[in-house]
């Protein structure tokens, strides 16, 4: 250090006086020889004092007032990224979203298939047909006919939003803070610091702003692109209202606020308090499960004036982070980095148990709760847990209700019958978990590019070389064994693009894919590698080797960047090709890196899946549609898969109400497909969720995540376990510190005799020095 | 002294821009704007439109470091990298790639990354300290002896692993305390214990190693061996002569790390459910939100700088021969 500069030399800090150092020397040895004692003395009487003060289990993560309340426990690994319903889009999202606001349809709780019932509708959608000419047209009237679709939407009376600040009103009627001065907004940090709040009865109007907001400038909505293709109009107001924006910036700064209320929306408008419709162009009969989900759940307009109030955004306070609903839960405390707590709604108009369901679902005492008012559960404490060892540990402590089961933890949890269905372990048994699999609304997949020479072809005899190439690999990559080791068996090799329990889906010999499976003795078989071979061989790489330059044939494999876990399942793709003598070169990349690879159609062979929105074949089968490739057209076709037939055949079929028509087309289409392999249909996601014996009414739904007023919890039952299971084992903190004290005694003992002989060592170590 | 420190404070500045230059350069090498938005805006169904209006609402539809269509000075100040990184200097943090406000964000996590960190360093610091003077007190024994091993095994062993087998064995075998979580006031206590203990003992070979070689040097030094020589007993040797002479190399250590605990530690507060400054920064790692990452990678720095600045000062109260010119 330059700077510093040494002005004198360093002396001894001998400034004790030697016989001040000296004379109480006894008597520090002789504090030092009690004070470990009393060390220890005092641990124990703090240990009893703690153990004497805590009631409870030590380890409860939860402050001792909770104790034996009707509290859902549950952990979060991700922090949501919005609460808006406008822009929520994520899984982890609408985890939350879900229980607060009210679109008008869910699905039904029980039911399979999945069954649109109305939320906060008072009945199902009035669906009606229009030609060009505004004629009412028959329900069964051709799509060309079919200029427009409107969907009258009626709700109940009487619903009321969650309180809310942004409702509250003075004496004179007028609302309390919706212009804020920027004094009173020092004091406010957070939602909760606006001493008053209020609610207001939902209607019509709420739900048709909301669908205004879609096309809000300011807000990003995921689906504003494919509804600004349906609802009519919506592209265009979403033109008007940015020049109105962007002219409102002009003159009055950022902070304008954009009242929607000032710019009607021809595809939705409100036919009375209670009623609304929304017009469609053309026929879009996929709308209605739209309709199900948060983006289409009312938003007061009190709301959108409430929050784009000047100095609101800088304290976060705004609808991606206080939500503001009818459902039946609302967000109490959003604290995402640690916990977000949702509390029942007092507003709630109320609903109650489904009353049927399923074969089964009685004697699984699904249906004992039927007609019982909605919803059960009092609180819902969602946690932050980021890691999986720690969430694993707490939901077997019993501070978790229900769990999903890492790799990691599988084999403690689950293990297979001899029929090869999956159970607990005897250790999760005697903790009284249960088991619950349900086979995900979802696809993961292999895909090809079919805009690449090699696996897609060029010209028609290339075309279709590179189709036997792909069929030989189809054969070759033995998805059975991936799901055994790489998924612990929590999969279904597919088929085709549609999951289970989605229409369109067949099971059985009719539901098998003839170029990968044979069916043998009542079940699918794989295909010997023989034949696969064989249509190596035919698409011109007999025993892996091109025949034109007896060169190897050499694939590439482009993945994410992965970890050292995953070499494993990448050797093991390895292997699968050698099985045919092709060389697989993984091409390992992050995973920006890889949407590019993607989107300019630069990979060759990727990974890739897909989960449903709803429950439609349509939401699988446009993966494959050719309009919706992705090179060029920024769709969601990844493969760029396009058969003009396919394709045709797709138009005629996304329109279509399911039936026995619209299955013999789903059928051609998957023959088409299946015959074609763009893709190597991968599998599809079993999931396995734990659940503790408190935890009551569970019914694993993929598609309605609005589950949380279903469930039940026995929280007396709870505490017993918890307090069981979690008694603190004092031994080994005791054996320790007896340990370490006793450790001490020889280096206290040495201590002594050298203090009392230092003098004299020195002393004898200097003569014979010198 | 006043000169000296306004002279490191103006020397701080060109540092930053370049801590800000080389976070700026290696981040766009890694994530495109477009990266950014289409992580903000999700996977599915994201429009190239929607690209574009995400990153002209944030202003990442500029060029990166230099606007060739500009004129003049509004070549370089037209640009992400001027925009972003100037108002940082003024601690306008800005607002997150979510839309949240950083500022925001930083002050209520630092106190949860304290409340591991602060106890940590302090407790560290003193057991540290004894360890190494017991272990040169009792220096060419058994105890030196295993206590060198103890050290090397400890240094050895990685930091994850303490934290997994803490919290298995105190955790989940013992139930004293909670595996992860956190609270507020003094319900914090609890999660903190855990926490804190692994931190000590995973920092204690390496840190207990490290004091020891200082003091087996200063115990070679004339000073000690006539503090010996006026009998003084072994502990006020110990104690008041070597730890005194010893304390420009630890404080050199240990004052620069002090401003940086406000910062928390990146895989404890992970594990522990820690709701601090290390595991924001992860969060925005993995979320690629440069906003994020920019200002705790600035904020990083510039603690660093003080933590220096801190330690010189430290040096001229610790020993009166030194002037700071």
């Amino acid at each position: 250090m330059k700077a510093a500069v040494f002005t004198e030399p360093l002396k001894p800090s001998s400034l004790s006086p030697l016989a001040r150092a000296t004379v109480p020397l006894h008597d520090r040895i002789h504090e030092t020889g009690r004070a470990i004692p009393r060390c220890l003395e005092y641990l124990l009487v703090i240990l009893t004092a703690l153990m004497c003060a805590c009631s409870g289990p030590w380890n409860n993560p939860y402050p001792e007032s909770d104790t034996g309340k009707n509290i859902l426990y549950g952990a979060f690994a991700e922090r949501p990224k919005h609460l808006d319903p406008v822009q929520s889009y994520s899984s982890n999202e609408i985890l939350i979203t879900a229980q607060i606001y009210e679109p008008p349809l869910q699905y039904h709780y029980l039911k399979r298939p999945y069954e649109l019932i109305p939320a906060s509708a008072a009945k199902m959608p009035i669906v009606e047909y229009f030609d060009e000419k505004g004629t009412r047209l028959p329900d069964n009237a051709r799509d060309e006919q079919i200029a427009y679709t409107i969907y009258e939407i009626s709700i109940m009376p009487g619903i009321r939003f969650q309180p809310h600040p942004a409702f509250a009103k003075d004496q004179q009627g007028e609302f309390l803070y919706h212009r804020l001065p920027e004094k009173e907004l020092a004091d406010i940090h957070k939602l909760g610091d606006f001493p008053h709040t209020d609610s207001r009865e939902l209607t019509a109007e709420d739900y048709v702003f909301q669908i205004k907001r879609l096309a809000h400038p300011r807000l990003h909505s995921p689906i504003f692109g494919l509804m600004s293709d349906y609802i009519a109009g919506l592209k265009e107001y979403a033109e008007t209202l940015r020049a109105a924006d962007e002219a409102q910036l002009k003159e009055q700064g950022r902070d304008a606020y954009l009242d929607l209320n000032n710019y009607p929306l021809a595809g939705a408008e409100t036919v009375d308090r209670y009623t609304y419709r929304v017009k469609i162009n053309g026929k879009y009969p996929q709308f209605k499960y739209w309709l199900a989900m948060p983006f289409f759940a009312p938003i007061p307009w009190e709301a959108e004036r409430f929050y784009n109030q000047k100095g609101l955004a800088e304290k976060n306070i705004n609808l991606d982070w206080y939500p503001l609903g009818t459902g039946p839960y609302m967000l109490t405390e959003n604290d995402p980095n640690r916990v977000m707590v949702l509390e029942k709604n007092p507003n709630f108009h109320g609903e109650t148990y489904p009353s049927e369901g399923m074969p089964g679902d009685g004697q699984a005492g699904l249906l004992g709760d039927a007609g019982a008012p909605l919803p059960f559960i009092d609180k819902v404490i969602y946690s932050r847990e980021r890691e999986s060892i720690p969430r694993w540990n707490k939901f077997l402590q019993g501070y978790y209700d229900a769990s999903n089961i890492g790799s990691d933890s599988f084999d403690q949890a689950v293990q297979l019958t001899g029929q090869g269905e999956a159970t607990v372990t005897e250790a999760m048994q005697e903790q009284g978990i249960r088991l619950e699999t349900a086979v995900a609304t979802s696809t993961n997949y292999m895909g090809f590019n079919m805009l690449d020479p090699v696996v897609g072809g060029v010209g028609k005899q290339g075309r279709e070389a590179a189709r036997k190439l792909r069929q030989a690999i189809s054969i070759a990559v033995d998805y059975e064994e991936y799901v055994s080791i790489f998924a612990n068996g929590r999969g279904v090799p597919a088929q085709g693009p549609i999951a289970p329990g989605i229409a369109g889906h067949r099971e059985g010999k009719e539901g098998i894919n003839p170029v990968v499976y044979d069916w043998v003795d009542g079940r699918p078989r794989r295909k010997p590698i023989e034949a696969a071979r064989k249509l190596l061989a035919e698409a011109g790489y007999p025993d892996g080797m091109d025949a034109k330059t007896g060169a190897p044939l050499v694939l590439y494999f482009d993945v994410t960047t992965r970890g050292t876990e995953d070499k494993s399942s990448l050797d093991w793709m390895r292997k699968q090709f050698r099985k045919l003598n092709i060389q697989l070169v993984v091409r390992n990349t992050d995973y920006n890196r890889f949407q590019d690879k993607i989107r300019k159609g630069n990979a060759q062979i990727f990974e890739w899946g897909w989960n449903a929105d709803y429950p439609d074949p349509e939401n699988f089968l446009f993966l494959l549609y050719g309009p919706q490739r992705k090179v060029g057209n920024e769709g969601e076709n990844a493969a760029n898969y396009s058969n003009p037939e396919y394709n045709r055949l797709f138009d005629r079929m996304k329109n279509m109400e399911n039936g026995p028509k619209r299955q013999q087309i789903i059928d051609r289409m998957i023959t088409i497909l299946r015959h074609d392999s763009p893709w190597l249909w991968g599998y599809h996601p079993k999931e396995y969720g734990l659940y503790h014996a408190w935890y009551g009414n569970i019914k694993a739904n993929r598609l309605s995540n609005n589950n949380v007023k279903y469930f039940r919890i026995d929280a007396g039952m709870r505490e017993q376990k918890r307090s069981e299971w979690n008694k603190p084992v004092l031994w080994p903190a005791i054996a320790g510190l007896i340990v370490l004290v006793a450790s001490m005694i020889p280096a206290v003992v040495v201590y002594r005799r050298r203090e009392r002989g230092a003098g004299i060592t020195s002393t004898t170590t200097e003569i014979h020095m010198s | 002294m006043l000169n000296y420190i306004i002279r490191r404070v103006l020397y701080a500045i060109p540092i930053l821009i370049g801590v800000n230059l080389i976070t700026f350069t290696l981040f766009f090498v890694v994530n495109t704007p477009d990266d950014m938005a289409r992580m903000q805006l999700g996977i599915k169904r994201v429009t190239p439109e929607a690209i574009a209006k995400w990153k002209q609402e944030r202003g990442y539809d500029k060029p990166l470091m230099f606007s060739s269509s500009d004129e003049g000075f509004a070549k370089l100040t037209n640009t992400i990298f001027f925009e972003k990184s100037a108002a940082m200097f003024a601690f306008r943090f800005g607002r997150a790639d979510d839309g949240r406000d950083i500022a925001y964000e930083i002050k209520s996590r630092m106190v949860p990354s304290l409340a591991i960190a602060l106890p940590v360093f302090l407790l560290g610091l003193g057991v540290y300290i004894v360890f190494a003077l017991i272990m040169v007190f009792f220096r060419a024994t058994y105890v030196d002896f295993w206590g060198v091993v103890l050290c090397v095994a400890l240094m050895s062993i990685s930091s994850l692993f303490y934290i997994i087998a803490g919290q298995f064995l105190i955790s989940k075998l013992w139930h004293l305390v909670p595996i992860s979580g956190y609270g507020q006031g003094l319900d914090a206590a609890k999660f903190l214990v855990l926490p804190v203990i692994i931190g000590v003992i995973s920092g204690a070979g390496a840190n207990t190693r490290w004091y020891r070689t200082l003091f087996l040097e200063e115990m070679g030094k004339d000073y000690v061996r006539t503090a010996r020589a006026k009998g003084l007993p072994e502990s006020i040797v110990l104690f008041g002569h070597v730890l005194r002479n010893a304390m420009i190399p630890i404080l050199t250590g240990a004052v620069v790390v002090i401003p940086l605990l406000f910062l928390g530690s990146l895989i404890a507060e992970s594990f522990f459910g820690i709701p601090g400054l290390g595991s924001y920064t992860i969060d925005a790692i993995n979320s690629q939100d440069f906003a994020v990452v920019r200002a705790m990678v600035f904020l990083g720095s510039l603690l660093y700088i003080v933590g220096l600045i801190l330690t010189d000062i430290s040096y001229t109260l610790v020993d009166p021969r030194i002037r700071l010119e």
